[in-house]
């Protein structure tokens, strides 16, 4: 067992315990805290990927943003998270099936695939995958529209959050 | 050197980590926690998938990079729905925002 191995399978633990965590807790501020340390581990994944810009894009918008957006929602709604109710709703159950039935379904449909055998295949030297990715996005033969779409997408959400988040009790903006 | 198979398993099991999250969790934003780590686990697969693929072919880390975009959106909106529902009814369990129930 190589090192690069090694390192895997500890951040793949600490994604998978992590996970679990955010799932099973009961202090919602806690479940932030962990996702943080999720989102963290998928970031050495991706660099153990050799995707670098996408993993510090994940501690960059996932980290730095989304989280921190979760950590503020959570503080705006507060004092209804009452610790002795329960966490689970009463199908809680349910849900655990169809979780593990979803685990062996997708574990056996892997293992009757022919490409799992696929081996990783080097970088060509000179080759700039960040670089490369910026053409991409950008060119006319690749995926400018995709992009497009993604900005005005996210515009669109964020107006789309001011309105439905803006209490007009509070501001006297409409007025 | 790490199998492809290693990252799917790990993708396979977040997915499922989250998909209990969602279905069982009574709290709305740790719903949203749930859909944070499907999105996570799909993005795994994506850049992994790349990888073991033909690497000058950059499709899944654009893929990866929408992805990004649309968490970002979809957990923007969620959450701003929650607030505005716990301004309105005072709960963010999701049993109790029954309004529209036949």
């Amino acid at each position: 067992m190589t090192g690069e191995q090694i390192t895997f399978l500890v951040i793949a633990l600490a994604t998978l315990g992590s996970a679990l965590m955010v799932v099973t807790t009961r202090n919602l501020i806690h479940a932030a805290l962990w996702l943080i340390a999720t989102l963290f581990s998928v970031a050495v994944i991706f660099a153990l990927l050799s995707a670098s810009f996408l993993a510090v894009v994940q501690v960059v918008v996932y980290i730095g943003a989304i989280a921190i957006l979760f950590i503020f929602a959570v503080m705006l709604t507060r004092k209804d998270m009452r610790d002795q109710s329960p966490q689970l709703n009463k199908n809680w159950w349910v849900g655990a099936l169809l979780a593990v039935l979803t685990f062996g379904g997708l574990y056996t449909l892997l293992q009757g695939w022919s490409g799992l055998s696929r081996t990783v295949a080097d970088i060509p030297s000179g080759f700039d995958a960040v670089a490369e990715l910026g053409t991409e996005l950008t060119s006319f033969t690749g995926y400018v529209l995709p992009f497009e779409v993604a900005s005005v997408l996210l515009v669109a959400a964020l107006v789309g959050a001011v309105y439905v988040a803006f209490n007009p009790r509070s501001g006297d903006i409409r007025k | 050197m790490i199998p492809l198979s290693w990252y799917l398993i790990l993708s396979a099991a977040l997915f499922s980590v989250g998909l209990f999250g969602v279905l069982s969790r009574r709290n709305a934003v740790a719903i949203l926690l749930g859909i944070e780590l499907m999105l996570n686990s799909v993005n795994i697969n994506l850049v992994s998938f790349w990888r073991y693929g033909n690497v000058m072919h950059m499709a899944g880390q654009v893929f990866a990079i929408i992805v990004f975009a649309v968490a970002a959106a979809e957990v923007s909106v969620g959450l701003a729905l929650v607030i505005s529902v716990y301004r309105r009814r005072n709960t963010v369990i999701a049993d109790e925002i029954d309004l529209m129930k036949w």
